[in-house]
């Protein structure tokens, strides 16, 4: 065999695998419906669609983690049967899950040799992986230190533990499962740098995004998936993003939000020097002081886990504050109940949907008067007005689009674009002062996206304040008049939405000061 | 001078009862440490402990063979062991719920059969004390480290059960922080999605530490029946089970915590023993409540709780999260 044949790791490569007419129904869904997807050494193939398009499903079969009903797959031009994940990585495939499939408690050597064979059974071989670990280590530039402790490892560090891990395994062929869902914009270009080298180096590598952005700058091809049927195969550079975004709907869709310049009044929301500590006397919030205007949202940057969260539920009245105050409308509201702070004008879209926001039983219509059932005209004294719900649901469900088959669904039946729509719908429908919107489109459709944008703009130009929390820059940039940005529970700049960079930001989000950045 | 002596006597004799009644606790314990270790909080040591405990007591009846009695001990202990697994694993009920019907039909099927065959209190000889004495040539030279001051009576005078309790100890840290075996424990009670996708089946992992659980919890049960007491009484446990899985907290989740927690409770019912043959005057309700006020107190404490394995109590289901 010749050395160009082989892969840093020292593996032969996966020259093509093919996946032919692959058929997968779940009860009342087809979810991969003859899909043909193929990857060769050395491409980057890029697997577009929205969720519940059938990109997971689809790398799940090849994953072994799901059996096909229908659908061949072929390795170098030949058949295997893949039944479960052991197959998959003997065959050389290898996975790096969204959400990190690493144990916090245990360091990276215990990470990777998890699940292995040792050479010495039943005892460990930790020197031994270890050693193998640097040498992958160097091989492909990944600096990872085998002894580290995981749960102490930075996001970005922790992807390439991962990377490690699925090398170590001998992959020659790499999913790549959503990987920059979590990192800063320096993680991102840093991680990149990763991919384009591996497959430089012989490695194919799958990339599963719905960020167009990414897939334009990574891949070399693009396969879209909707409704379960694979659209199309393209070369990426003889597509626009425009192209994709529709072929990713079915129809046209504006990547443009239309922001005219703010028309701003009085200070609606105001937090001075807020600190907050969790239950394990961490803390979580660290002086915290910002102001909303009416009609102006303030958008919250920052990577997952910095205090985003703590900040939205310190508002809320979920969370308590240890020092500073809170402000709305100048009366100070610090340390009052959440039902108070929503009587006091305070709407939340809390950004765990189906934990926080809805009782998932619960029909449509229930869901409507959460907070309201028990005001006038929802109900008069103990009894509730089922006649003025049944009629104000139905208008809500109309006038904010919401798709579901009844007032009376059941909430887990509806897609997480039409429960956000939902949630948006009670929380203006209450004519709130300030709003709070937490990740408001993460795991929603671009056309769902794209209707929540617009209606959280059109109540701007009404005069609503809105506090605007994501962790997606994009829709932070594309929305807001102010940036905050958060680190480590403390603000590390806020900075006018004018000719800012995502490069700044990111190194704000990165823990840099504004003075500094 | 002589109340001096007593003191000692009394002193030595709480430490000696403090060593020796760890046993059950011990056995119950290290084995519910590595059930929970993976995941599965089993409540049902209880009741696993007093099918032990029978079963146990009634082959050295009837044969008067100790080993095979705690053999069969250890496979009645490894059948509901197995049953939890079935209900908590495959069928992926609620832990505590399904622990707690275990635990009670433990004590139902033990008592029913207790009242079938031996119906009234009988006694077997249990097992002997080792004596630790040097020999030559297979001459006993009558030199015996029970027979050194202070610590012969504390340390060297135990049945081999109870030093096999110990032994375990070092045993179990090994396997847990040496051995492949041990390091999918951990990693299946942290995060049994991250040892999935490795191709490491939760079930089996689970399936085995709970039915080793049970083994050790029928051991824990003979142990008190053949070795300590010598007798089978109706419930004869009396909540050892339950303060065993609380041990497992006050623990840390690690085998040096189990044993430091199992020598501080057997030591203060020791001290409540004592405390009744001396007549002192404290109600023995007082007393008899100390073990379970001490467990209340154990797992108040916060401090442990960050050790916990964070899949404790959740039954695994592929594709979820």
């Amino acid at each position: 065999m010749s050395e160009k044949n082989l892969l840093p790791s020292g593996l032969p490569r996966i020259e093509s695998l093919e996946m032919r007419g692959i058929v997968k129904r779940f009860p009342g869904v087809l979810a991969n419906d003859h899909v043909d997807f193929d990857v060769k050494a050395g491409e980057i193939h890029a697997l577009l669609g929205e969720n519940g398009a059938g990109k997971s499903t689809l790398m799940k079969i090849l994953y072994g983690l799901y059996a096909p009903e229908e659908g061949e797959i072929y390795l170098n031009g030949e058949k295997i049967n893949i039944n479960s994940p052991t197959d998959s990585i003997n065959h050389g495939i290898g996975m790096i899950h969204q959400h990190f499939m690493l144990v916090d408690t245990l360091n990276v050597a215990q990470n990777v040799a998890l699940g292995l064979k040792s050479t010495r059974e039943p005892r460990l071989d930790l020197d031994i992986v270890s050693e193998r670990i640097t040498e992958l280590s160097e091989a492909y530039g990944l600096h990872v230190d085998p002894q580290a402790n995981v749960g102490r490892l930075a996001v970005g560090e922790r992807q390439r533990v991962e990377i490690i891990k699925a090398l170590y395994r001998g992959a020659a062929l790499l999913v790549l499962d959503e990987p920059t869902a979590v990192l800063t914009p320096q993680e991102v270009d840093d991680v990149f740098v990763i991919f384009r080298q591996m497959a430089r180096d012989g490695h194919g590598l799958i990339f599963i995004s719905h960020k167009l952005d990414e897939i334009t700058a990574l891949t070399d091809r693009v396969t879209v998936l909707r409704d379960g049927k694979a659209i199309g195969t393209r070369p990426t550079s003889e597509v626009t993003k425009k192209d994709l975004a529709n072929m990713m709907v079915g129809r046209e869709v504006l990547l443009e939000r239309n922001r005219p310049p703010a028309e701003t009044g009085e200070v609606r929301l105001k937090l001075d020097n807020v600190s907050a500590f969790n239950d394990r006397e961490q803390q979580i919030l660290k002086n915290v002081s910002l102001e909303v205007r009416s009609g102006e949202i303030v958008g919250v940057a920052g990577v997952s886990g910095n205090g985003q969260r703590p900040l939205a539920e310190a508002i809320a009245g979920l969370q308590p504050t240890s020092e500073g105050s809170i402000f709305l409308e100048q009366r100070d509201v610090t340390g009052l109940a959440t039902i108070e702070m929503l009587r006091a004008g305070l709407s939340y879209i809390p950004e765990e949907r189906m934990h926080d926001g809805v009782i998932k039983d619960f029909s449509v219509a229930w869901n409507f008067i959460l907070q309201d059932h028990v005001r006038a005209p929802y109900s008069r004294g103990i009894f509730l007005n089922f006649k003025y719900i049944d009629q104000h649901s139905q208008e809500l469900i109309k006038s904010f689009n919401v798709k579901t088959p009844s007032r009376e669904t059941p909430v887990k039946n509806l897609s997480g674009g039409n429960i956000q729509k939902l949630i948006l719908a009670r929380e203006l429908d209450r004519r709130p002062r300030v709003l709070i919107a937490a990740q408001p489109t993460r795991g929603v459709d671009i056309g769902a996206t794209e209707y929540i944008h617009n209606q959280l703009l059109l109540q701007r130009a009404e005069g609503l304040a809105t506090l605007l929390i994501s962790e997606d820059l994009d829709e932070v940039m594309a929305l807001s008049d102010r940036i905050v940005v958060m680190f480590g529970g403390e603000i590390m700049g806020i900075v006018e939405n004018k000719g800012i960079s995502a490069e700044d930001l990111g190194l704000m989000m990165a823990g840099e000061r504004l003075d500094n950045a | 001078m002589n109340e001096n002596l007593t003191l000692l006597a009394i002193v030595l004799g709480i430490l000696h009862s403090g060593i020796r009644l760890a046993t059950p606790y011990l056995y119950a314990s290290l084995g519910e440490m590595f059930a929970q270790r993976s995941g599965v909080l089993n409540l049902g040591v209880e009741g696993i402990m007093l099918m032990g405990s029978f079963f146990g007591f009634y082959t050295v009846f009837e044969t008067q063979n100790m080993w095979l009695g705690l053999a069969v001990a250890g496979l009645v202990g490894a059948l509901m062991g197995l049953l939890m697994a079935l209900v908590s694993v495959t069928f992926k009920a609620e832990q505590g719920i399904s622990g707690i019907g275990l635990s009670l039909f433990g004590l139902g099927v033990s008592s029913l059969l207790f009242k079938m065959t031996l119906g009234t209190v009988e006694g077997v000889d249990g097992f002997s004390e080792l004596k630790f004495c040097l020999s030559s040539v297979g001459v006993n030279s009558g030199v015996c480290l029970s027979d050194l001051p202070v610590v012969g009576d504390i340390v060297f005078s135990h049945s081999l059960v109870t030093y096999l309790g110990y032994a375990l100890v070092p045993v179990a840290a090994w396997i847990l922080a040496r051995t492949t075996w041990g390091l999918k424990i951990k990693a299946v009670g942290q995060n049994p999605e991250a040892a999935d996708s490795l191709g490491v089946s939760v079930s089996a992992v689970r399936y085995a530490t709970v039915t080793l659980g049970g083994i050790f919890a029928g051991i824990a049960g003979a142990s008190l029946s053949i070795s300590l007491l010598g007798i089978f009484q109706e419930n004869m446990t009396n909540g050892i089970g339950f303060i065993a899985v609380a041990l497992v907290y006050f623990g840390g989740w690690s085998p040096w915590g189990v044993l430091a927690g199992s020598l501080l409770f057997s030591t203060v019912s020791a001290i409540q023993l004592w405390g009744q043959v001396l007549n002192l005057p404290i109600p023995s309700d007082v007393s008899v409540m100390l073990p379970y006020l001490l467990t209340i107190i154990a797992l108040a404490l916060p401090i442990r709780r960050a050790a916990q394995p964070a899949a404790l109590t959740k039954p695994f289901t592929r594709g979820e999260g």
